[in-house]
């Protein structure tokens, strides 16, 4: 049997020709879309909410992009933006890495939070950026959630948290392990006061934030294809786990097996929120009406 | 002399003592010749030496203790500790899991909800108890059991003993992370005192599902991480054979922890480990429980949860302020 054409040296030569004629794109005017293989121009992509019109994928959001699509525009406030990372094992070389971090960013970590209106809802928000560490909690995002939750049980606002993370922080060792019971008691007072709490997954949401305050929510709504699960694959690799679904732990596979509520392409993903949110805090009718 | 596996490598010499002592003993029974002073002065050099090992271990020579293959698990000391322990199965949802084990307990005179992870001790048995690794399924059990208890106001006990969480499809089919998480936020707020020990391998997020308690307690040399030393290395270094160095930089002791904040007590175990002795062990623990119950149950509930919220809300290291 001959070889499938898209196997083998000719088939090779001729993805490593078209990597080229891309890479020989004129720098910050193209991207090529990491599943699909389109070439897309910046600016189309950009005002497509940075998703792929032909396939749909989701580029990852840094938490200021997010929190432009997102938010009313000139409404967000930042709170707690000193609160950094420390280094409680004195980990090797861990201050380093978050100088890197911090340099590269433009973040002191992984999480912004603050106040704003979505909607024109007040509400409180903590977006967390991937390209900080792989979006890791560690004490400082531990501190600024709990902080935004019992801020938000104070102003008896609304709290969206839109997720993005790897998981823990390893290099903070066991006081970052327990970020993730500090954060799901934060939760626990949260659902006492009855404050709504609506969580958007996106891309990845991983491990030990997953499986706390990324879990939590009264909503859990996450963007199309991303992955989420207790584990990495690397991680996962080692424990040998194999034989897996083609579509194991993504988005899709979530909402298959009833774990989040909703997928919402980036372009619902707004409106989805301020349903949801006037769902629990009422809608301009109903104010009007009383 | 016991299998070669189930000694470490800084346990030989105390192994060849060992046996040295076991011969002399058995020509002493067959010879009936008294060398008790020989004896006598062989187990004095013994522990000596065991004294001296054990005061330099490394947290690698400790992820190796709190995973040895003759340590205690959870049911050998529900047999010693308590008087009394029916087992309870099942989340009412899915399944049993043999992983996470639970049931009503008489401790000297009191009753208590017991809920532990249980590791295998032979091939078949580990498979049976998947390795110590609980699925979905264990952790709602724990919550299911846990919430019983609050509502006939009896304590809780967790003995946490998991290398990590089950993260089969199965698990993530059926929300591990979910699981897991609702643990925490629900254990947070349960109206009853919750007491923690930390037995063997505190695995992870494996563990934390049942390490919300108002006394976390760790065995000498019982581990608590938040990944694997071999995990670590892998993802840190991309080589999981550096271990030794991921336990350094992962202060994962029980000696570590304390000093952290983050465990309020550690258990005492006889010299050279609990599996040298396991009664010694098994009083050591349940005088440590016996203890912080009787403190524990002095609070009133609601000031119970007022200090397990700020307990858990004052963990982790963070700066502010200038830089």
């Amino acid at each position: 049997m001959t070889p499938a054409p898209w196997f083998g040296r000719k088939a090779k030569s001729a993805r490593r020709t078209a990597r080229q004629s891309v890479d020989a794109l004129p720098d910050g005017l193209w991207t090529k879309c990491p599943t699909c293989g389109e070439i897309l121009f910046n600016k189309e992509l950009e005002k497509n909410l940075r998703v792929c019109n032909k396939c749909g994928y989701h580029y990852r959001l840094s938490a200021t992009e997010r929190l432009g699509m997102l938010v009313d525009d000139g409404t967000f406030v930042e709170m707690d933006a000193d609160v950094r990372s420390a280094d409680p094992l004195g980990f090797p070389d861990y201050g380093a890495q978050l100088a890197k971090f911090r340099e590269r960013s433009g973040l002191t970590d992984a999480i912004v939070t603050g106040t704003c209106e979505i909607g024109g809802i007040p509400a409180v928000i903590g977006v967390m950026d991937f390209a900080f560490w792989g979006g890791s909690m560690g004490g400082a995002v531990g501190e600024k959630v709990v902080r935004a939750m019992e801020y938000a049980i104070e102003t008896k606002l609304p709290v969206v948290m839109v997720i993005a993370s790897g998981g823990i922080r390893v290099n903070e060792g066991l006081p970052g392990l327990m970020q993730m019971a500090k954060t799901s008691a934060a939760c626990a007072k949260l659902h006492q006061a009855k404050i709504p709490y609506i969580v958007v997954l996106t891309d990845p949401s991983m491990a030990g934030v997953l499986a706390s305050y990324g879990s939590l929510g009264d909503f859990l709504i996450s963007e199309p294809g991303l992955l989420m699960g207790l584990t990495a694959d690397r991680v996962a690799a080692q424990a040998q786990v194999i034989h897996v679904p083609d579509n194991f732990r993504r988005a899709e596979f979530a909402l298959e097996h009833g774990q989040v509520d909703r997928i919402a392409t980036r372009r619902e993903l707004k409106s989805t929120l301020v349903k949801l949110l006037e769902f629990c805090c009422g809608t301009q009718e109903e104010e009007d009406a009383a | 002399m016991p299998p070669s596996w189930s000694i470490l490598d800084f346990e030989k010499p105390i192994a060849e003592l060992d046996d040295q002592i076991a011969r002399i003993k058995q020509l002493t029974a067959e010879q009936g010749e008294d060398r008790s002073d020989e004896i006598a002065a062989l187990e004095a050099d013994r522990d000596r030496l065991i004294r001296e090992i054990f005061d330099n271990l490394t947290p690698w020579d400790k992820t190796l203790l709190a995973r040895h293959p003759k340590r205690p698990y959870t049911l050998d000391y529900v047999r010693t500790i308590f008087d009394d322990y029916t087992e309870l199965h099942g989340d009412r949802l899915f399944a049993d899991d043999h992983a996470m084990i639970g049931g009503i307990a008489t401790l000297d005179n009191r009753q208590v909800m017991f809920v532990g992870q249980q590791k295998g001790r032979d091939l078949k048995d580990r498979q049976y108890r998947n390795f110590g690794s609980a699925r979905p399924e264990g952790y709602r059990k724990a919550l299911r059991l846990a919430k019983t208890a609050a509502k006939f106001a009896r304590p809780v006990i967790f003995f946490v003993d998991t290398p990590a969480a089950d993260v089969s499809v199965g698990s993530e089919e059926r929300g591990i992370s979910e699981a897991i998480a609702r643990n925490m936020m629900e254990l947070s707020v349960l109206e009853a005192p919750v007491v923690v020990v930390v037995i063997g391998e505190g695995g992870s997020g494996g563990a934390i599902g049942i390490g919300v308690g108002d006394r976390i307690l760790m065995q000498e040399h019982a581990i608590y991480s938040v990944i694997p030393p071999e995990g670590c290395a892998a993802i840190i270094w991309r080589d999981p054979t550096k271990g030794k160095e991921a336990a350094d930089a992962l202060k994962l002791t029980a000696q570590a922890a304390l000093e952290l904040g983050i465990i309020d007590a550690i258990i005492p175990e006889p010299l050279g480990g609990a599996h040298r002795n396991m009664d010694v062990a098994a009083q050591s623990v349940k005088t440590a429980i016996v203890g912080a119950l009787d403190e524990l149950e002095k609070i009133p509930i609601p000031k119970l949860l007022d200090k397990r919220y700020a307990k858990f809300r004052n963990m982790g290291a963070f700066a502010e302020g200038g830089t």
